[in-house]
């Protein structure tokens, strides 16, 4: 193949002149898409904790890149990969204290280039979601939350009737790709913004039927 | 005008937004129309007017190296022309040979016409130095077409590309929190917290979204214009920093645009 090397880059060579003479044709789509990756690589810089690597996508963020959402096979798989990466707590300890869940939900911060390194993450979860009743500042990018466990029939987190629900709360807090591919929620637990204990309190927040949440 | 005047302005503005806002929350009204309602109480007073006055005196005074105005400065339509410039850009200049947004093109302008360094300018904090003059442009150059409804142009096959190229930066997704720009203006009626958030994939409304920037935001004081929109998106999208001018945030202009066609520009609007 290396021979061909030479006529290859002159090729690329017209294209480009065509291009900037505005008389070629347009370019396919996966050429767009390489020419998308190369402007976004080239149009940023490091500052403070955002460095490049955050520009690197893995599988699932290429995957839930675009309009059209991935074909059922690929998010499958992004799915069964997010489960299987779920860190279950030890000890089977699930809920932690809903007051520190509620402080945890209401803080937006952390992560961003004017954060300092080493600084604490909130759970961001009010720009999203509506939790408590008290809370008018919501969003609604995400579903309410109002009543989340009581709507859900959970009267004693601990019982095995809940234990379904409270896994699968664990596992969305975790990695929010587990139950849907393209999930615009960040995986908090997968990702680091958030560390088990911290879990515990907003999974408290959720599902303590003494949470105002379930009030 | 002082600091201590400026300071006053402010605060007034921000008790005057949170009247209006507790106004239209006793009445069932959306946040959005309460800052319909706040924009049309501050139409005569919009400090963006301020800004825009600078920005009209720059374009007229001799500066930089060359000692020139920038009145022979060609935004798209001719040397010179600056009414109607504004709704149509981002767009392709040939003598750049690239699609340029009103802020690279001031920075083309400022280079070539006036010998200021454009890499230089790119490279300064936003508000310090000539940023906060290019802040002032930007609010002068649009203003002259307020009221006027975007016409990007896609003739050029290179507006076409980077209306392709901006439309798969708005949907890529990354970071720590998998964030695109999609996540927050991928659907009509999404707030966060309590801002509304639109819908950047057609055509938001008149005065919504493309053709809402630059604008003065009353939380800081600041006259923003869409590349330090962008930049702050960005921030908290928590993606590292665009480079100021850069192709991402021109393509990303051209696609947010070409969506809004036929959208009224308000610009410099007012913020919260």
């Amino acid at each position: 193949m290396k021979h061909k090397t030479p006529a290859l880059a002159a090729t690329v060579i017209v294209v480009a002149a065509l291009l900037a003479a505005g008389c070629g044709s347009m370019p396919s789509s996966e050429q767009l898409d390489q020419q998308a990756i190369a402007v976004i690589k080239g149009s940023f810089r490091a500052q403070g904790i955002a460095t490049m690597d955050r520009l690197q996508q893995d599988q699932g963020q290429a995957a839930c890149s675009s309009a059209q959402a991935p074909s059922e096979a690929i998010a499958r798989q992004i799915q069964d990969n997010a489960l299987a990466s779920v860190k279950w707590p030890a000890g089977g300890q699930y809920l932690g204290d809903w007051r520190e869940g509620e402080k945890l939900a209401q803080n937006g911060r952390g992560m961003t280039w004017t954060d300092a390194a080493g600084s604490a993450n909130g759970g961001s979860c009010y720009n999203c979601h509506q939790i408590g009743k008290a809370e008018l500042s919501y969003g609604t990018i995400g579903p309410s939350l109002y009543n989340y466990g009581k709507l859900r029939g959970v009267a004693d987190p601990a019982s095995p009737t809940s234990a379904a629900i409270v896994q699968y709360t664990w596992g969305k807090l975790w990695n929010s790709k587990a139950y849907a591919a393209c999930s615009n929620m960040p995986r908090f637990g997968h990702a680091g913004l958030l560390t088990e204990a911290q879990i515990r309190d907003v999974m408290a927040l959720l599902l303590d039927p003494k949470s105002p949440v379930n009030q | 005008m002082s600091a201590w005047r400026r300071e006053g302005l402010r605060v007034a503005l921000a008790l005057a937004l949170a009247g209006v806002s507790a106004t239209a929350a006793a009445q069932g009204k959306s946040a959005a129309d309460g800052i319909a309602e706040y924009r049309k109480m501050l139409e005569d007073g919009n400090p963006a007017d301020l800004f825009e006055a600078k920005g009209e005196s720059l374009w007229t005074t001799k500066r930089g190296p060359k000692n020139a105005s920038l009145e022979a400065c060609d935004l798209g339509k001719g040397p010179g022309v600056v009414k109607g410039a504004f709704v149509e850009l981002p767009r392709w200049f040939a003598d750049t040979q690239r699609v340029q947004d009103l802020e690279s093109r001031l920075l083309t302008c400022m280079e070539t016409l006036q010998g200021l360094k454009a890499a230089e300018i790119a490279a300064t904090p936003f508000g310090r130095g000539e940023q906060a003059n290019m802040e002032a442009l930007a609010a002068y150059v649009s203003a002259a077409s307020r009221g006027q409804r975007m016409n990007l142009p896609q003739a050029h096959l290179q507006e076409k590309v980077m209306y392709e190229v901006g439309k798969r930066a708005f949907y890529f997704r990354g970071g720590p929190m998998d964030f695109a720009c999609a996540t927050c203006h991928g659907e009509p009626g999404k707030r966060v917290r309590l801002q509304d958030l639109p819908d950047l994939t057609k055509n938001p409304g008149d005065g919504i979204g493309f053709a809402a920037w630059p604008a003065y935001r009353v939380s800081s004081g600041e006259l923003w214009s869409m590349q330090r929109r962008l930049n702050d998106c960005y921030r908290q999208q928590r993606f590292p920093y665009p480079g100021y001018a850069s192709d991402v945030t021109i393509a990303l202009g051209v696609y947010m645009g070409v969506n809004a066609k036929g959208a009224e520009s308000i610009a410099p609007a007012i913020k919260r």
